[in-house]
Order: C-alpha cells, then sequence, then structure tokens
C-alpha cells in the first residue's frame, strides 16, 4: 500500500489491447477497472486515479462506474472475500443460516474483513447458481455451491492453507439420470 | 401436454460429451447451418434468413417473449457504417440460471446462432455480455470463440466469403440493471448502467448511436436449430403459440433441483413433481414463482392445468419471464420472501427514476416493518399505493418488476400479511 500505483509496460500493452475492442476508449472502463483490480487487489480512489489518466477520463467518470458496480473494490478488502448468496431461492434453502455460520465462525459480521486480513464476508445478490443453493462466491471467481457448515468449515481450511477451490461443474440431472 | 417429454432429447443442451469443443460440436452437425447459409447465398439472403427465422417464431428467452426474427426485421438498411449485435448474457433475475449451461456445455451453439444473427442484420461486430460474477463461464466462452476464430467461422471473410464478423466478450461488474437492454449498452460504452429512454430503440439508436440489435442468449442459440431443420420443424415443438425448446431452470424446495431442457410449454405440476422430484421432505407445495423474482407469484391453487408458455401464465396471472422456476414449500413465510425480494430491488434500482429510486425503498421498509411484527394493517394500503406510484412512470421496468410480487403478493397470500400485522402491540390497542 505504499508509493504511487502505476501501470508498467506489460500493463500498458494489455490495456492497448483491451481498448482495441471497442470504437471508443471510454468503453473499455469496465474491462481496464477489472484488469486493476487483479493487479493492485482493489480499486480505490488511488486506483481510479491511475485509470482515469491512463484512459484520459475526468476521475468522476472512473469514479461513478466504480461506484455503480457492485464488484469493484472501493476499498482494500480482505486476501478472500467470500460473497454469500442470500437472495430468493438461496434465502429460502438457507443462505441466511450459512452466512450467520460463517460470521460467528470469522467472528465478524458480511461488510467486515477480519482483523488479520484475510477474509472478508459480503451478503449478495442472485449470483445465478439457484439450483445449487445454498452457495457462495470467492473473491469474484470460483462458486462453492451446495454449502453446508462442513464445507464451510473445510472451505476456510482449505483457503487458508492457500488451496482455492476448482470450478464446480452441474450437470444437467436430465442427463445423469438418463431420460433416453 | 401429453407424456412425450419423457422421450424428448435434449436440442440446445444434448448430453453428448465434450461437446463445448469445436471438433465434437462440428462432428455433432455443428456450424452445418451457417455452412448451408453462406454456401447458398441466393436461397438465404439476409432478408430470407430473418424471415424463416420470423416464421418460426422464437420468442426472447430472457423475459420479455417477443418474436427474434421480427426483432432482426426493426433493424434499418445498412448505410455502410457500423451495426452491432449485443448478446445479453446478464442473467441477473433472481432464480435464473440457464445461460451459463450454454457456456459451459454448447457455448458453440450460442456462436454459431449469433454469427448467423449477424449475417441476417448485416451486422460486422458482436458483443457478449455476460455479467462479472460468471468470470469462469466468461473463460469458457472465450476459449469457444478463439476456437471459432481458428477455424474461420469467426474474423475477416467467414468461410471465404465476403462476410466478416468479429466477436467480443465484455464482462459485467455486478449490476442487475444491465440485464436491461439500453442499460447493458450503457455499460458496454463504459458507463454507469442507466437505462435510456425509448424511442428512439436500440435498431435506431444503439451502441455508439448506430443500430444494434440484443438478443438473449438461449434465444440465439435457437436459431441455428431453426435454420439447420427449418421453421415448419421448429414450430412443431411445444405449443403453437410459443413454439421450441426451453431451458427451465428449477430451484426451491424440490428434490431435484437444476436446469432442464423440455419443449416450451410444459406442465407446471409435471415439471415440479416428476421432473424435480416433488417438494423436498415431503412438504406441500405452497407457491411459485414461474420465471424469475419479477413474475408475480402463484398460489399452489392456481396451477392447475396451467403449462409454462407466455399464454397460459398469462391467463393465470403470471408471466413466463425467464422460465427460472422459484418453488416454495408450505413452510415458506411468505412476507419473509417478499421482503427479500424488495430488498434486491432496492439494492439494484439504478436510481435515475424518483418512483423507482424512492418507491424500491419505502417497499423495503414497509415490508420490513411488517416482517419484523412492527407492521399495521394500514401498511398492506400504503404498499399498494407505493406499488401503484411506482408502476409505469419510470424509464425502465425495474419499478414494475418491483411492485408487481408486492401487489400480486399481498392480493394472492392477504391473510398472511395481515396475520403479521395484526400481532403487533400497537395495532391491536
Amino acid at each position: 500500500m505504499s508509493g504511487t500505483k502505476t501501470f508498467d509496460e506489460k500493463d500498458l500493452a494489455e490495456i492497448e489491447k483491451l481498448t482495441k475492442k471497442y470504437p471508443e476508449k471510454q468503453a473499455a472502463v469496465l474491462p481496464v477497472l477489472w484488469y486493476a483490480q487483479d493487479k493492485f487487489g482493489h480499486v480505490d480512489p488511488s486506483v481510479q486515479k491511475l485509470v482515469a489518466e491512463t484512459m484520459d477520463l475526468p476521475e468522476a467518470h472512473v469514479y461513478g462506474v466504480v461506484t455503480f458496480y457492485t464488484q469493484f473494490y472501493e476499498k482494500p478488502m480482505g486476501k478472500h472475500v467470500l460473497d454469500v448468496c442470500t437472495c430468493l431461492s438461496c434465502q429460502v434453502c438457507g443462505g441466511y443460516d450459512i452466512l450467520h455460520y460463517l460470521e460467528d465462525k470469522l467472528g465478524i459480521m458480511a461488510g467486515e474483513t477480519t482483523p488479520d486480513g484475510e477474509f472478508s464476508i459480503q451478503s449478495v445478490e442472485c449470483l445465478g447458481a439457484c439450483g445449487y443453493a445454498p452457495m457462495l462466491q470467492v473473491t469474484n471467481d470460483k462458486y462453492v455451491n451446495y454449502l453446508t457448515y462442513e464445507k464451510i468449515d473445510k472451505l476456510i481450511d482449505d483457503l487458508k492453507s492457500g488451496k482455492q477451490p476448482g470450478f464446480e461443474s452441474n450437470k444437467m440431472p436430465q442427463h445423469e439420470n438418463g431420460t433416453e | 401436454m401429453p407424456n412425450d417429454w419423457k422421450s424428448y432429447k435434449p436440442l440446445l443442451l444434448p448430453a453428448i460429451k465434450d461437446l463445448h469443443e469445436i471438433s465434437v460440436y462440428e462432428k455433432n452437425n455443428g456450424y452445418q447451418a451457417l455452412r448451408k447459409i453462406l454456401k447458398d447465398r441466393a436461397m438465404w439472403s439476409p432478408q430470407n434468413v430473418i424471415n424463416e427465422v420470423k416464421t418460426a417464431n422464437i420468442r426472447g428467452r430472457g423475459g420479455a417473449g417477443f418474436n427474434a426474427g421480427l426483432k432482426w426485421s426493426f433493424m434499418p438498411e445498412p448505410d455502410g457504417k457500423p451495426r452491432y449485435l449485443a448478446c445479453n448474457g446478464d442473467e441477473s433475475e433472481p432464480g435464473t440460471f440457464k445461460d451459463r449451461k450454454i457456456f459451459e456445455f454448447n457455448p458453440h451453439l450460442f456462436i454459431e446462432g449469433a454469427i448467423i444473427a449477424a449475417y441476417a442484420m448485416q451486422i460486422d461486430v458482436i458483443y457478449v455480455y455476460i455479467r462479472g460474477e460468471y468470470r469462469p463461464f466468461v473463460k469458457m466462452l472465450q476459449r469457444a470463440i478463439d476456437q471459432a476464430y481458428e477455424k474461420g467461422y469467426l474474423g475477416k471473410k467467414v468461410l471465404g466469403s465476403d462476410f466478416s464478423v468479429e466477436m467480443y466478450t465484455h464482462m459485467g461488474a455486478g449490476a442487475y440493471i444491465c440485464g436491461e437492454e439500453s442499460s447493458l449498452m450503457e455499460s458496454l460504452e463504459g458507463k454507469r448502467g442507466y437505462p435510456r429512454v425509448k424511442p428512439p430503440f436500440p435498431a435506431q439508436r444503439g451502441l455508439w448511436g448506430r443500430p444494434t440489435t440484443i438478443n438473449n442468449i438461449e434465444t440465439l442459440a435457437n436459431v441455428p436449430l431453426v435454420m439447420d431443420k427449418g421453421a415448419d420443424w421448429y414450430l412443431k415443438i411445444g405449443p403453437d403459440t410459443h413454439p421450441g425448446p426451453v431451458l427451465y431452470g428449477i430451484s426451491g424446495h424440490v428434490k431435484r433441483p437444476g436446469v432442464y431442457e423440455y419443449p416450451a410449454g410444459m406442465n407446471i405440476m409435471t415439471l415440479i413433481n416428476e421432473v424435480a422430484g416433488g417438494i423436498r421432505e415431503g412438504k406441500k407445495l405452497k407457491a411459485l414463482i414461474p420465471g424469475g423474482s419479477s413474475t408475480p407469484p402463484l398460489r399452489a391453487d392456481m396451477l392447475e392445468g396451467v403449462s409454462m408458455d407466455a399464454n397460459s401464465l398469462r391467463d393465470a396471472g403470471s408471466m413466463m419471464g425467464t422460465a427460472g422456476m422459484v418453488v416454495l414449500d408450505e413452510d415458506t413465510d411468505m412476507v419473509d420472501l417478499i421482503w427479500r425480494i424488495s430488498y434486491f430491488y432496492d439494492h439494484e434500482s439504478c436510481g435515475q427514476c424518483t418512483p423507482c429510486r424512492d418507491g424500491t425503498g419505502w417497499l423495503e421498509k414497509t415490508l420490513r416493518k411488517i416482517k419484523n411484527g412492527d407492521g399495521e394493517l394500514r401498511d398492506l394500503d400504503l404498499l399498494l399505493a407505493i406499488c401503484h406510484r411506482m408502476e409505469g412512470r419510470t424509464i425502465c421496468a425495474l419499478a414494475d418488476a418491483a411492485a408487481w410480487p408486492v401487489r400480486y403478493s399481498i392480493d394472492r397470500f392477504r391473510d398472511e400479511f395481515e396475520r403479521k400485522c395484526k400481532k403487533t402491540v400497537y395495532a391491536v390497542a
């Protein structure tokens, strides 16, 4: 978190590539913010300034975009961000139980980060995994489905030891049980 | 709907191993519809392709149910400047989780459909907008797009013809409203996702002020089926007014939740009891949200003989939406459920129009009050009044989507709402 944040040559080449997909440079704001978040872990005001300067855009515009979209982190987050879905199908299938278990286990509330900076918890809106509820997403990436308290315990242990969850493929039940 | 669903073989998501690989897709008749069109340009002029798709009456699978071919026909004559196709893979409607199946299991079917759509509308650039949460699925689709470029289905001079088309993925970053077509375009242009006032419609003035068509992923995946086997064949699947296969996303209190592919117009009770294995733990069915959170919930007793197609659901008092069916058992607290739906819309309102920005907040606050046992009977009137002041008074349909579940739930589960209100000491005193 020290020093001024910059994009190096490689970053700038990558940003140039992202920009080429669109007839106007501004369109690349979301991809560039994603790129910046991957690099810095968040897009706080200093990163927003960097993105704005790199793309010749007003800082206010970049700030406006960052604050509109929930997946952009406006401040540094925990190393692992656990987004627990509590919306509709997840709500009726125990999403809140999972959220509260996780809050008790890590000793923080949704929206907070553990003092050691390892974990953040967020209660989020529908993630599009309704048939596999309750579920959560790990740091804007993999989904962990059909959650139980045991599965949460294992996930936390895995993440602490540096093991990220793999991609869970949810086959169509129609295929598994064979309608043919 | 007779029992023939049991022998139905999926068309959008067939059970073929590694179908996401282009070589496997090609071996299974993949990209043949596109080849057929480009081989016989006299027979398959862009106008003829549009006509064929229009005849097939593919009703938009994103929720609106509008004839896709008819939508295509709204595009003006080419004027030599850029035109765009934006594919909507935002899939943020709670209860909906179907398009991700296409990205994972049969991405080339969608890509082929999008290329045919671009050909028919003489479009040169395709953007695929996918919600940011679907990052792993974006990677899967990108891989399939790269394969299609390698094989010459995308890029300059597709399969040696004079037709060229580019396809790019664009990842959102967490905003339900970006599934609304004009908001999606704003987001693609790198802005906050504020819906635009219509008219002008996207076909007149869309991305960067140019003619644009927006189609759902599943809608486009139906296109190669139509072009391969013909509109007449397609029209024989499902009901006359809502033909074709549908990806039903069944979630909630069923034994076997998941995405199932069957013809449109499946009987709802068959879907719940036979396809999805019935209600968990031997409980009784209480209600169904038939097509995502914005479609009005139906009580179990309203489901008799109702099928999953636009007309049948309209007559029953709801909508087809995205066919994301949320099944609710007898223990479901409807007040709690509707409060959570209102919380969702309050969170996702873009804030542009006052009736929605404030209305969603007041719905949420009032429902929270009732849910927490502090409600009064007159709060139900307040809720209905708020709904009335939201519906049809905003730029996009989010306000309606937020108001309908509340309005119809109070109507259909009134005793439950009243019971909660009457519990408060204040109300009795």
